[in-house]
């Protein structure tokens, strides 16, 4: 059986993101084709050849007890016991997946087991599917094909960002977009802004917080946001840092200002970030800092930090 | 002590040797680069577990001398390209955050004994 090439632990993040954040049930074909204990093998053999499978679950209501191949069926064949129930020639032990699993679950399985195919159980241990590994090709390339749009689009918009003409008016002026779950090009805002502010000839301690607060609010965008914007506006005294994201919002901003208040997954916090420390760090290192945000709409968070 | 120092100092390996050679301030142990971006001084080496693109990110923007990978664990090659490209150095041990931080601690003390 071909096997995924693809590490569940090392690789793009991009692609690491797409096989936790994808489950099981994007990949899986269903409803599922299986057959009772009690029908023949060579009622199992027609069921391949009708539907173009080469594997099949038994099961009886909707509880899986075994699973028979084109090579089991090729077995029976070649020694005539082709009229014998499926139950005295299937495997009795399945190595199924749950529908909630991350994808990243049925790449390593696959990797693995070498099997050709994983049945697919719910929470309640009901057959719901099975994954085959084109199943999990197909999924990952769709998947991936979207992936490089995004990047496509990002990629064309820094180019036209970086062709605007520059204003003259002393004030360094600073725009960067940041798409969702872009870690690896998450934190190059903040070292652009930093740079900036070096040219300016500010205080280190000024550039400090002023890269503290830019990189909380970019990595905000990374992690939590549908993808926006982080800008930053300096000299005349003062260095402002705006962070205007298209959503999904914040429910309780109240919430999401308490130290500790966290609404990352395991993934994310497995990185090192989503510990409820991004919002009042930037708080912390402002002057004046304000936050605008609410369920449905966008987020906007501004900085202030005067010199 | 200086940055060049350091994997003699602690039996290091060095992952990305390209680094500005500095006097290293401090140390720093966390996992959480949050923690990190706000506690983390200027100068200092960070131990820690988070071997990846995002660490040197803060690395840079914190300033830090050295990533300090602890357990043995895995420095994808895109991390150690962003490091080489911002002249911090990683390093790794076999060894815990733990282990690390006390020898880390004990080679900055000795070295300034009013105080580090």
């Amino acid at each position: 059986m071909p096997s995924v090439p693809i590490s569940p632990e090392s690789g793009p993040q991009v692609v690491l993101e797409l096989i936790y954040r994808l489950k099981v049930r994007d990949a899986m074909s269903s409803p599922v084709i299986w057959a009772s204990p009690g029908a023949s093998m060579r009622a199992v053999q027609y069921l391949m050849r009708d539907n173009r499978i080469t594997g099949v679950p038994v099961a009886v209501e909707d509880r899986l007890v075994g699973i028979v191949s084109m090579g089991d069926v090729i077995e029976a064949l070649d020694a005539g016991r082709m009229d014998e129930p499926v139950e005295s020639r299937m495997t009795r032990a399945v190595i199924s997946l749950e529908d909630d699993m991350p994808l990243a679950f049925a790449t390593t399985y696959i990797n693995r087991y070498k099997f050709g195919r994983f049945p697919v159980l719910d929470r309640e241990a009901r057959l719901v599917g099975i994954v085959t590994s084109s199943d999990v090709v197909r999924s990952l390339l769709v998947a991936m094909n979207r992936e490089v749009e995004r990047l496509e689009e990002k990629l064309a918009a820094a180019a036209a960002a970086e062709a605007a003409p520059p204003p003259a008016d002393g004030r360094v002026r600073l725009s960067f977009q940041v798409t969702r779950f872009d870690f690896e090009n998450a934190g190059k805002a903040s070292a652009e802004i930093k740079k900036a502010l070096k040219g300016l000839g500010l205080d280190p301690a000024l550039i400090r917080r002023a890269a503290v607060a830019s990189y909380e609010l970019e990595l905000n965008q990374v992690i939590h946001s549908e993808g926006g914007s982080i800008a930053c506006v300096a000299g005349a005294g003062s260095v402002e840092i705006r962070a205007e994201d298209r959503g999904p919002g914040i429910p309780d901003v109240e919430a999401a200002m308490r130290e500790g208040f966290s609404t990352a997954n395991e993934w994310i916090r497995s990185l090192g970030f989503g510990a409820g420390m991004g919002l009042p760090n930037a708080r912390r290192v402002s002057d004046d800092f304000s936050i605008d945000s609410g369920p449905g709409r966008g987020t906007t968070v501004r900085c202030r930090i005067n010199y | 002590m200086r940055t060049s120092e350091l994997a003699g100092a602690l039996g290091l390996e060095v992952l990305q040797g390209e680094f500005g050679d500095r006097e290293i301030s401090g140390g720093y142990t966390s996992d959480l680069l949050s923690d990190v971006m706000a506690n983390a001084k200027d100068g200092a080496v960070l131990v820690t577990i988070q071997a990846h693109k995002n660490t040197v990110a803060v690395a840079s923007l914190v300033g830090l001398a050295a990533v300090l990978v602890c357990n043995g664990r895995e420095a994808p090659q895109d991390m150690l390209e962003a490091a080489r490209a911002e002249g911090i150095a990683v390093l790794r041990s076999a060894s815990t955050q733990f282990e690390v931080s006390g020898r880390l601690y004990a080679a900055l003390a000795a070295q300034a004994p009013a105080g580090a």
